[in-house]
């Protein structure tokens, strides 16, 4: 790239440096302290009220690891991430090499906007549509369950069956996201290779097999990794399948966010929520990692 | 996504019969299932218009057989869902507006200004795009709490007034498509930076803009933990938080549960079917990072 202000004058300086300063400072007050802050707080013990804060190392940590319920929210929130990623990544891209099969389809337009619609409509009503589906005396599942001559199930009540039903729910909303991102990936792969390929008489399958996977392979990985990130920090989705017995709301699936606000918000023991949300971090980074380091090794390739 | 380009095994206009029928049997699966996908959002709307007997029926009607409007009047009179509505619409704005302001003009310095630490501020705003929100939420809870802020418009906008991914897809659109010469040229027109700036940059950046726009807004009108742990008074809500303690706190009467979910639904599909195409531009814009 060409310097502009390679022969920088004094005016254009002045102006860069005014015009970045707004953002900078809300940077600084918004994401950058509150980071920190979450950082020094996990190594501290504090109730919220009081004026003491004794410095306690990584005692909150030691402490996590043998939490029963913050293990179970980690458990809990893991299989619901790789549960959401089993479902959203092979079926989002078979559907969208059917959509780019079809693009010429009149059609195309309908299918792209209602696999996407799920992913864009406020989150609190769609649940609650799901939420009717589940119910064990109203809802419409059990009564086609039944038309099969199978037995209703508590969807929302059993705490196996309400994590397979928070995972349909996040796999339903992330699906229109893969599905997108898919279809760009399509559309970026050169004809000339399936040009040369159909010359070879391969068939429609060997070329999805042999081109478009491969071709498609760092899509594959921003997807998962993208969708494994945004299911890592769920909490609105449990928060309304997911009330116990009680009217409770997320308690029957714990997750590290509810976790998190309870103990804070209930337990006063921030110092313990900001080590969660530190161990949350963590995770978010690592995943981050592995993408960037396989998109380094595709780089070099 | 305009240009449809044709993939290698698209059948043209001189399909042959077995293709045809390929074809036929693709839309055939792809219709069901996008019927499938659209279901749960059209029986919440459909079953906002149910009498209570025609809720418990089997097969749910699509149409409602005696539609009544008893739902959605019972609701808006027992719930404040207008002005959770309406917070909501102040609050997605204002967050809109500082987002796209803050993401021109740092955008457009950080991607055609050179001076020392403009990567390593760039670098930080990045790495700040990759930590979820839920990492530092409550050290920033505690913040707008000690400035007094705690259910008000303005505790809710704290979180929401910069977007990393912002400032990115504006630098990369001005690196890409601002050139440098025009810049040049009116500098030696004389022109002050700021003039440049307004009345030659921002015009051209309308369409990235515009896609910001629709994602900021987006973003805060689906908005669910932080207004959750901000707001603790009905008359603060937002339409997401007053929802989801509507449907915990009440019995289960469905019928006025789907119409609160119908009406806070509406907005956001309406607004969807206005912005598609901008709307769709920038979630894939947002995939096909370098």
């Amino acid at each position: 790239m060409r310097e502009l202000v390679g022969t920088w004058n004094r005016k254009g300086f002045t102006f860069a440096i005014l015009a970045l300063l707004p953002a900078l400072i809300i940077y600084t007050l918004v994401r950058f302290i509150p980071i920190i802050e979450t950082l020094r707080l996990s190594l501290f013990q504090w109730n919220l009220i009081s004026r003491r804060k004794p410095f306690i190392g990584l005692d909150n940590f030691r402490e996590l690891v043998t939490d029963a319920l913050f293990l179970e929210a980690l458990r809990n929130t893991t299989i619901i991430a790789f549960g959401v990623l089993a479902i959203t990544v092979p079926l989002g891209l078979v559907l969208a090499a059917l959509i780019h099969h079809r693009t010429r389809s009149r059609f195309a337009g309908f299918y792209e906007t209602s696999i996407f619609i799920p992913h864009v409509v406020s989150l609190v009503p769609a649940a609650m549509a799901w939420k009717w589906i589940f119910d064990a005396r109203l809802g419409p599942l059990n009564t086609l369950l039944g038309f099969f001559g199978l037995p209703p199930q508590a969807w929302l009540f059993d705490p196996v069956l309400a994590i397979i039903c928070v995972i349909v729910l996040c796999s339903w909303q992330a699906l229109g996201y893969a599905v997108l991102i898919f279809l760009v990936g399509f559309k970026n792969i050169p004809q000339s290779l399936y040009e040369a390929a159909r010359l070879d008489g391969a068939s429609a399958l060997q070329c999805f097999r042999h081109i478009s996977i491969p071709q498609l392979k760092p899509v594959l990985l921003y997807v998962s990794v993208i969708t494994l990130i945004a299911a890592f920090n769920i909490y609105a989705q449990v928060f309304v399948l997911a009330s116990d017995s009680q009217g409770a709301p997320g308690r029957l699936v714990r997750v590290l966010v509810l976790d998190m606000l309870e103990n804070s918000f209930r337990n006063y023991r921030v110092g313990y929520a900001a080590a969660e949300a530190v161990i949350l971090l963590a995770i978010v980074l690592a995943l981050t990692a592995i993408q960037f380091r396989v998109f380094r090794e595709k780089g070099r390739a | 996504m305009s240009d449809r380009s044709l993939s290698a095994t698209e059948a043209g206009p001189r399909a042959t019969a077995g293709e045809r029928i390929l074809n036929g049997v693709i839309d055939v699966i792809l219709i069901i299932f996008c019927i499938l996908m659209l279901l749960p959002l059209v029986f919440l709307v459909s079953n906002a218009f149910k009498s209570p007997q025609e809720l418990l029926q089997w097969p749910p009607t699509i149409i409602p057989r005696d539609a009544t409007l008893e739902n959605i009047t019972s609701v808006l009179a027992e719930t404040p869902l207008l002005r959770w509505i309406g917070n909501t619409f102040l609050f997605a704005v204002l967050s809109t507006i500082a987002i796209v302001t803050t993401s021109a003009v740092s955008g457009y310095v950080l991607g055609k200004f050179r001076f020392p630490g403009v990567h390593i501020i760039f670098g930080m705003i990045l790495a700040t795009a990759i930590i979820p929100f839920e990492v530092y939420m409550i050290p920033l809870y505690l913040g707008v709490q000690q400035l007094g802020l705690l259910n008000s418009l303005w505790g809710l906008l704290i979180g929401y007034l910069v977007m990393s991914f912002g400032i990115f897809l504006i630098r990369q659109y001005v690196i890409a498509s601002i050139p440098d010469e025009l810049i040049e040229a009116a500098r030696i027109d004389g022109a002050s930076e700021s003039w440049i700036f307004l009345r030659i940059v921002v015009p051209l950046m309308r369409g990235p803009l515009g896609t910001l726009a629709v994602l900021a807004f987006f973003q805060s009108w689906t908005a669910f933990t932080w207004p959750m742990i901000i707001t603790a008074t009905k008359e603060s809500y937002t339409l997401e938080v007053g929802l989801a303690l509507f449907q915990t706190g009440f019995t289960v009467d469905l019928g006025r549960l789907s119409a609160a979910a119908a009406l806070a639904l509406l907005p956001s599909i309406l607004f969807f079917a206005f912005m598609r195409r901008n709307f769709v531009q920038g979630v894939a814009s947002s995939g096909l990072k370098e």
